[in-house]
């Protein structure tokens, strides 16, 4: 059904294939976030893989998570409330790396991020793993600024953003796919930018 | 009708309409004659509709951005009759009840007065709401959107206190502040930590931060401020960004 009178503007900007359905793409960074910016000093910060019953499978300080082997990815963004941004720089250590680092079997198939500020976001560990997700700390080649979840973010940029969980500090694997923060206010609990995967139900 | 030059609010029919929350918002997707489609988020300015009344109507306003995609089409092409596509209501998080029964403090800035300003029509049904306060930020009287109404509103309610702070110019014999919103402004202002009030701050991106981390820093719970900030598809004309506080 076309509206009466729309032309639209940004045909140009959006390379085909590249950009999900009803996305745009902005070189702006926007910052979304569900309550004020966290701010934790680096000597208190650590991160954490959890068993389901809580027990740690792996703790790091800052420094330790910054001497763990690291990856450099040039990613798109795609966020729900429809920007997209091509071509991010993002370094951090792997979801793979980190389970290296603990030396363990994946405990269950789902992982809760639990992040300061008490945002949560549900993933499959199947969407993190062979290099799909990381712990990023660096954005475009400066560490990580706290409005876009500094120190350190999960990055999944398959999903749409709202997984990418800024200012993670522990990853918590699951038996089921519990939902998370936006996933239990109306948002969709897997999030496939490219089935337009938005709300609950679609 | 238009609010100020820079801001119209559109009323849409929308049969079936099931009813929202202040503070939600809807999604407008366009879609040109070749398919091409363009979408993006409104907060619903219009409270939900009272007992006996219809309800399938709804209220945007919408601050035109000079070079967005959306929201010229939306100020200056639609015409009465005309037919678009929405879906929501949307939001779970950034919405208020009164439920609580506790005090509320709103925060806004530019345009993110609309989700609050649905707030505070639902709240005018009330009986005896909880006491209110809001702080609204603009650059001038001019761009303050809906200020007749927000000054009926406290007029005719003494639990209400309304304040602007313009931060470009000010009109003679201004009462309110002029300049940004700041620490000491929030301390004479809004509810101190101890009143626990339930915050709710909405605007740009730049002004979002450095509220929220005003009302932190003063000794607000963070869980107890609820945010809603305003990218690219919402706030101002990049141009004419003021960058962040102090």
């Amino acid at each position: 059904m076309a509206t009466r009178g729309f032309t639209g503007k940004r045909r140009g900007d959006s390379p085909a294939g590249r950009v999900p359905p009803g996305q745009y793409v902005t070189d702006d960074f926007p910052v979304l976030s569900a309550g004020p910016t966290p701010r934790t000093s680096l000597d208190r910060w650590s991160f954490s893989l959890l068993a389901p019953d809580g027990g740690e499978l792996l703790r790091r300080s800052w420094s330790e998570l910054l001497a763990l082997p690291a990856s450099e990815v040039v990613v798109d963004i795609h966020c729900v409330t429809k920007w997209s941004k091509l071509g991010t720089r993002w370094k951090g250590v792997s979801f793979d790396a980190l389970m290296d680092a603990a030396g363990v079997e994946v405990p269950a198939p789902y992982v809760m991020a639990m992040c300061d500020g008490g945002y949560t976001t549900n993933l499959p560990v199947a969407d993190l793993r062979s290099g799909k997700g990381m712990i990023a700390y660096q954005y475009d080649g400066a560490p990580l600024a706290p409005e876009h979840g500094g120190p350190a973010r999960l990055l999944v940029p398959h999903l749409y953003f709202w997984k990418s969980a800024k200012w993670v500090r522990a990853l918590r694997f699951m038996a089921s796919d519990e939902p998370g923060f936006w996933e239990a206010n109306g948002y969709h609990i897997y999030g496939d930018p490219w089935k337009e995967q938005r709300y609950d139900g679609d | 009708m238009v609010e100020t030059p820079r801001a119209k609010s559109v009323m849409l029919r929308v049969p079936g309409w099931p009813g929202h929350l202040p503070g939600q918002h809807v999604d407008v997707r366009l879609t040109a004659d070749d398919g091409y489609q363009a979408q993006r988020s409104y907060s619903i300015a219009s409270p939900p509709a009272g007992p006996g009344e219809g309800s399938d109507h709804i209220v945007l306003t919408i601050e035109r951005i000079d070079d967005g995609e959306v929201s010229p089409f939306l100020t200056d092409e639609l015409r009465a009759g005309d037919q678009i596509e929405l879906r929501g209501p949307i939001g779970g998080y950034f919405t208020w009840t009164g439920a609580a029964g506790r005090p509320l403090q709103l925060l806004a800035g530019g345009s993110g007065i609309v989700p609050l300003m649905a707030m505070l029509r639902t709240r005018a049904r009330a009986a005896a709401p909880s006491p209110a306060r809001l702080l609204y930020s603009s650059r001038t009287w001019a761009t303050t959107i809906y200020r007749d109404e927000l000054a009926q509103l406290a007029a005719s309610d003494r639990s209400l206190s309304v304040v602007h702070a313009l931060t470009r110019a000010t009109p003679p014999e201004w009462t309110g502040q002029s300049r940004r919103v700041d620490a000491p402004m929030l301390r004479a202002l809004a509810f101190p930590p101890d009143q626990a009030p339930e915050l709710f701050v909405c605007g740009p991106t730049p002004f979002v931060e450095s509220v929220a981390t005003l009302l932190v820093d003063w000794g607000h719970a963070a869980p107890a401020i609820k945010t809603e900030r305003f990218g690219p598809t919402g706030g101002p004309p990049q141009e004419e960004s003021d960058g962040p506080n102090g």
